[in-house]
């Protein structure tokens, strides 16, 4: 049976912020969440011409590690992650898929040489990990600009939308069909 | 703009390119395909009609410059895009010279990506009212509630609704804690632009620089430690209301720089020099009387008569005390949902506390005093002890010289005073006496203001 949200973490050293984390995703997707290990080999998945990491492979890695019994699974970590075309990017989520990532390494005040905000952090983290989680389930970006899955290039952006799902994109969830194996 | 009318077609040789392309205008809700090589992308053009298309400059085969030109004789409307790396700035320009619509040079920031297909799609001119979408989003953000029982308040929001329907600068004046927020907030909402964000600064908050980069956003390099752009609130503001909380409290450079803005509707990045424009209603709010700080020279004189357009005053909720129970009942409320604790009243005494406490704090402090009456008192109502003021009792025996009558009128005006926060008009008020007498008994008794 598929039941469970798995977090893991990937070179992230605060876990006080993934059990804060794993309280939120569990209420806004109803889901038994829990923490995984799954000692990903980081290098494997580093650009050495970017100095990024590859989001799409890590995506690729949860896929192959997941327990049979993972609803979805989300890595969360410090990284800067990257896709070849674009400078750089928050998270991915595999579209009515199962596997997402986000990383805190651009929500941090002090990658934009501003005081550290851990509150802040925390905020964005859990909008970026529901928006990116919204994808699995087959949510597009809203024009909301107050949803969770309103599209957010820039950080700042992020702290106007909410953590919730609008309604259109609530019904829009609630109407998922169960993934076909 | 419905984007799934969008359709667009990413020409590129390389796989990663084309899907990480394809996912990101999916995810946008764009209706997306793609092809490897001129060939394909012929075949796909006589197919249906495309909006937009990426087109890869260097490709094996017959190339982007090629395929560019044929894709013109078929359909010359078509906007085009031309993807380049860093090698081919120079075939960019001559793809521009050919008519592209413009190029990205990989890797594309994403928000840059995001403009200019946004900028491609109003070349098409594909933007249309949503009015659905329009009635979604009114429906998605709830009016705050305002109570106003007393003529005062009921006044402040006649002000909110005319004022709503203008595009003017609006100030509002009030002490901390009478919800000048919520009054932006609620004009905001009423507005044309109540589909694009109110953004909220308080620039009190911040020191100068970080105020600067708050409000105009930085550029790379700006300042040590900026190593990236960042986006500034006035920019955020675009199409929306920016609301400058404790406007009285920037300093004179800021007053400037703002002054500037004001006038000339746009202005630079910290470090830039590319020209921003943003279109937005500025809301000012203070809990500082400006015309006082113009006069002392703390405040720049044209910079308030720029912002002081459309006034509105607050009074603080000790002069409206006809709205305390009402907000009293609204926070009770709010709170009894929120703790899940079924409080839903509060009883006489306490109401009678609540009536005579002078609110330094204004509707903030009431709310906290409910808040945490909420907490600690038992279902079904609030009781006075569960007030936070509420210790003060009529007067304390213990503390009596005698029984006389002179020391219990002592004990008792001065427990009065404690109550009102020696708010001498409230205390003759709930004592009874005309303030000279007060005044008189206070000297008397050598009452002494803590
Ligand atoms: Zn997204
Ligand atoms: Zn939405």
């Amino acid at each position: 049976m598929r039941n469970t949200l798995y977090i893991v973490p990937v070179h992230h050293p605060r876990l006080e912020n993934l059990e804060l984390l794993k309280q939120a995703l569990s209420e806004v997707f109803s889901l038994h969440v829990e923490f995984l290990n799954l000692e990903l080999d980081i290098e494997a998945v580093f650009n050495i011409r970017r100095h990024q990491y590859h989001s799409t492979e890590i995506l690729a890695y949860l896929l192959d590690r997941m327990p049979d019994d993972t609803e979805r699974i989300l890595a969360v970590t410090d990284l800067d992650l990257y896709i070849p075309i674009l400078t750089f990017v928050f998270g991915e989520a595999q579209l009515r898929g199962r596997a997402a990532v986000v990383s805190c390494h651009r929500l941090k005040n002090e990658f934009y040489g501003i005081p550290a905000d851990n509150d802040i952090l925390m905020d964005r983290l859990i909008k970026e990990a529901v928006h990116e989680l919204g994808h699995t389930y087959g949510l597009i970006h809203c024009t909301n600009y107050a949803c969770v899955m309103h599209a957010s290039t820039y950080v700042e952006e992020i702290d106007i939308k909410d953590y919730h799902f609008c309604p259109a994109c609530q019904a829009l969830l609630a109407g998922t069909e169960p993934r076909q194996p | 703009m419905d984007t799934s009318d969008v359709n667009i077609l990413i020409v590129d040789d390389e796989e990663s390119v084309r899907s990480s392309l394809y996912k990101w205008f999916i995810e946008d809700g764009y209706t997306v395909d793609t092809a490897a090589d001129a060939k394909e992308a012929l075949q796909k053009l006589e197919k249906q009609p495309w909006d937009i298309i990426l087109l890869d400059i260097k490709m094996p085969g017959m190339n982007g410059l090629e395929l560019q030109e044929r894709i013109r004789d078929i359909d010359p409307t078509i906007v085009i895009i031309m993807i380049t790396a860093y090698a081919s700035v120079d075939t960019a320009v001559q793809a521009l010279k050919a008519g592209a619509f413009d190029y990205v040079t990989k890797p594309f920031d994403p928000d840059d990506l995001e403009h200019l297909i946004r900028n491609a799609i109003e070349k098409r001119k594909l933007t249309r009212e949503n009015l659905q979408l329009k009635q979604k989003i009114s429906q998605l953000s709830p009016e705050e509630t305002i109570i106003a029982e007393s003529p005062q308040m009921k006044h402040v929001l006649e002000l909110v609704d005319t004022v709503a329907q203008t595009d003017s600068t609006v100030l509002i004046h009030g002490e901390s804690g009478t919800g000048k927020e919520v009054i932006a907030r609620t004009i905001h909402n009423r507005s044309r632009r109540r589909l694009f964000p109110m953004i909220a600064v308080n620039c009190g908050a911040l020191p100068e620089s970080l105020l600067e980069s708050e409000l105009f956003g930085h550029e790379k390099g700006a300042f040590t430690g900026a190593q990236y752009r960042r986006k500034g609130k006035i920019e955020l503001a675009d199409g929306g209301t920016l609301f400058l909380d404790e406007i009285g409290d920037i300093s004179p450079k800021t007053q400037l720089d703002l002054l500037r803005v004001l006038e000339t509707k746009q202005f630079t990045r910290l470090g830039g020099n590319q020209i921003i424009r943003s279109d937005f209603r500025l809301i000012c709010a203070t809990n500082k009387n400006l015309e006082e700080e113009v006069r002392k020279g703390n405040f720049r004189e044209d910079l308030f008569y720029r912002i002081n357009v459309f006034f509105i005053l607050i009074p603080p909720l000790r002069e409206r005390r006809e709205d305390i129970p009402a907000l009293a009942h609204f926070f009770v409320q709010k709170y009894s949902r929120a703790m899940n604790k079924p409080i839903h009243d509060i009883s006489p005494e306490a109401m009678k506390r609540l009536m005579e406490h002078n609110w330094p704090g204004n509707v903030r402090e009431l709310e906290n005093a409910i808040e945490r009456a909420m907490v600690i008192g038992k279902p079904p109502v609030i009781q006075p002890q569960d007030l936070p003021f509420a210790q003060v009792l009529p007067f304390d025996p213990a503390t009596m010289d005698s029984d006389s009558l002179e020391a219990i009128e002592k004990a008792h005006i001065s427990a009065v005073l404690a109550r009102t926060h020696w708010n001498i008009k409230r205390s003759a008020e709930i004592l009874d006496i005309d303030r000279v007498t007060l005044y008189n008994k206070i000297k008397k008794y050598n009452l002494q203001k803590p």
